[in-house]
């Protein structure tokens, strides 16, 4: 069982017009098993959320918690909040030349693994991780997001989930970009992952339409830099009835 | 040993095409200083195969195939009695590929060297030349690939850490002939190096790759010169370069001609260059002249940066360390042109010395 707690975050960026806040004291708590939705305007923060949480060096942390298992996840680099066991699936993931997604996924799990996976239980664990997203077989010999679809992207990033099994998933607007049939392809996987090795997950949407496949236990909804109004699934409802206007103007 | 008797115009740094090398560092092959050894160092590493010969020939049986203002290349020929010779006869395909090497080399005497490669009509080969060991070396090296043939040509810089290589890699490339050039730098103290191609007749083409890895005090100089003198030819030009510690430096100069009879003409060339750290220099310049307007394609591009933030990031972000994030991406970078070398051992060799390199300048 495990816990993420981020307590009253702070986050800002510099710009040429000095720093700027991002985020203003964000609260919130994932366990292992739990699905929680965060839900908001396009520029609300959501992004810098997950991006702050995962390390990203553009971000400024300027106040607040951020604990894993009572770690200091703010104090980790960020290959160490990856072993720590956190993962984030990205929103526009970085193409990286040269480097093919079969030798980008070995040593990723020979990193968090602590020791190189068995090559002959490795190559089926690779395939069928593809074969359960749908994806050909010659994707392994790709380089790393060069030139896949937006849809590839997105399945590369959950295999990766996947094979990586982390404790914590933030997914960044994994549906962003997606047709229906990949949507479902994607969610299905998101489950599966989840099922298997009880993950708890966030979920960073824009829209509701991903939570017809992928249930959540808790939606957040993100305005203006903090979470300004949190319930159950039925909250997505009302969401999906009134849009964000009443947040954006509040 | 033999002093040359004739008066050459000993370059003074300030010339165009000297003006980024340090001439000091040449040991003296370019002002008639260094003290010349009758040596041969290049011999055939691959057993007979037929088709394939290479013996060491009367220079007056040899003659050299091209023009070259360069004042080494024009001392080397005043120099060299003999020519070491690979031919490749008409019509013969070489499946595995011939291996050269020169590893008995010294760095108190300069070899002053020509090599001729042969490949005769419709013949295909590829051949790698395995430079390694200490070296003060002036190389004068030819290629012609006859009409209808191709030629691969590998040659790697893996030179010990004093060594000095001044070479002019020379091809001309006759009628609907082909001739491909993968460089690799990785080794040596000055390592200056003239790929240079000429077209015969139309239909030919050319491909020059080439990757170099400098660290602190290495420089390494690539300087194309691809002259388009006739129609419907086509040219790709593609080096990778990158540098790590301080002053580590190198040059590329892409220059392509494309003179008015050339009409039809296809080239590009592009140049990128990867600053691992502070206190490196990469010089990048190409330039296209360009005599007719009735031409297929002309173009180039050039890039010197420094590692990207977002790839390290995504990397990380998947519990790989930050060297093993920069090692990767450097491989990445490489691998385009690596690859193509198609021998998985020499690939997986010149990696790990790209590795070691990386790891020991700790960039």
């Amino acid at each position: 069982m495990s816990t993420l707690e981020i307590r009253g975050l702070k986050v800002s960026v510099d710009t040429e017009n000095g720093a700027v806040e991002i985020l203003k004291g964000v609260d919130l708590t994932i366990k292992s098993g739990e699905t929680h939705a965060i839900m908001g305007p396009n520029g609300s923060g959501k992004s810098t959320l997950a991006y702050s949480i995962a390390g990203h060096p553009k971000y400024n942390i300027t106040g607040g918690t951020v604990t894993l298992d009572g770690a200091d996840v703010l104090e980790m680099t960020v290959d160490e909040r990856a072993k720590a066991g956190l993962f984030l699936a990205m929103q526009y993931p970085v193409e990286v030349p040269g480097v093919s997604v079969s030798n980008f996924l070995r040593t990723a799990a020979t990193a968090l693994r602590g020791e190189a996976p068995k090559l002959r239980t490795w190559v089926g664990e690779v395939k069928d991780a593809m074969q359960a997203l749908s994806m050909d077989p010659s994707f392994a010999q790709r380089n790393v997001n060069e030139g896949f679809s937006g849809g590839e992207k997105k399945r590369h990033e959950i295999m990766q989930l996947e094979l990586l099994k982390p404790k914590i998933a933030i997914l960044d607007e994994t549906d962003s970009g997606l047709d229906v049939d990949a949507l479902r392809i994607v969610s299905e996987g998101v489950n599966r992952a989840k099922e298997s090795n009880n993950i708890g997950v966030v979920l960073i949407t824009h829209y509701t339409r991903i939570l017809r496949y992928i249930k959540p236990d808790f939606v957040h909804v993100f305005a203006n830099g903090k979470i300004v109004e949190e319930g159950g699934p039925e909250l997505a409802d009302k969401l999906e009835a009134n849009g964000y206007a009443e947040y954006v103007t509040a | 040993m033999t002093t040359l008797t004739t008066n050459y115009l000993t370059p003074t740094g300030r010339e165009e095409a000297w003006r980024f090398t340090p001439l000091k560092r040449l040991g003296g092959l370019h002002d008639g200083t260094a003290v010349i050894a009758d040596r041969h160092s290049l011999t055939l590493g691959s057993g007979n195969v037929a088709g394939v010969s290479f013996a060491l020939v009367s220079a007056s049986d040899a003659s050299p195939i091209s023009e070259s203002d360069d004042v080494i290349v024009a001392r080397i020929r005043d120099f060299a009695k003999e020519v070491s010779v690979l031919t490749i006869a008409a019509n013969t395909e070489v499946a595995e590929p011939i291996f050269l090497k020169r590893s008995a080399g010294a760095l108190d005497t300069a070899e002053f060297s020509r090599v001729l490669i042969r490949v005769e009509n419709h013949a295909r080969a590829t051949v790698i030349i395995e430079n390694s060991g200490d070296t003060h070396l002036a190389e004068d090296l030819e290629i012609s690939v006859a009409p209808g043939a191709s030629l691969t040509l590998v040659s790697l810089q893996e030179w010990g850490g004093k060594s000095i290589h001044a070479g002019r890699q020379h091809a001309v490339v006759d009628r609907d002939a082909s001739f491909k050039s993968i460089i690799v730098t990785i080794g040596g103290s000055l390592v200056r190096l003239l790929p240079t191609v000429e077209f015969a007749a139309p239909g030919a083409s050319c491909e020059l790759l080439g990757v170099y890895f400098a660290t602190s005090g290495q420089f390494f100089e690539h300087r194309m010169f691809v002259d388009h003198k006739v129609p419907n030819a086509k040219s790709r030009v593609n080096y990778k370069g990158a540098l790590a510690g301080d002053q580590a430096h190198t040059v590329w100069i892409g220059d392509v001609f494309i003179r008015a009879a050339a009409e039809g003409t296809d080239t590009y060339e592009l140049n990128r260059n990867l600053l691992l750290s502070d206190g490196a220099r990469a010089d990048s310049v190409p330039n296209l002249e360009i005599e007719t307007g009735e031409i297929v394609g002309a173009g180039h591009a050039s890039t010197t940066g420094r590692f990207d933030d977002e790839q390290l990031f995504y990397l990380m972000s998947r519990g790989i360390t930050l060297a093993d994030a920069r090692r990767l991406v450097v491989r990445g970078f490489f691998n385009e042109i690596v690859s193509e070398i198609g021998n998985e051992e020499i690939q997986t060799r010149l990696m790990d010395r790209i590795d070691s390199e990386l790891a020991k300048a700790g960039a």
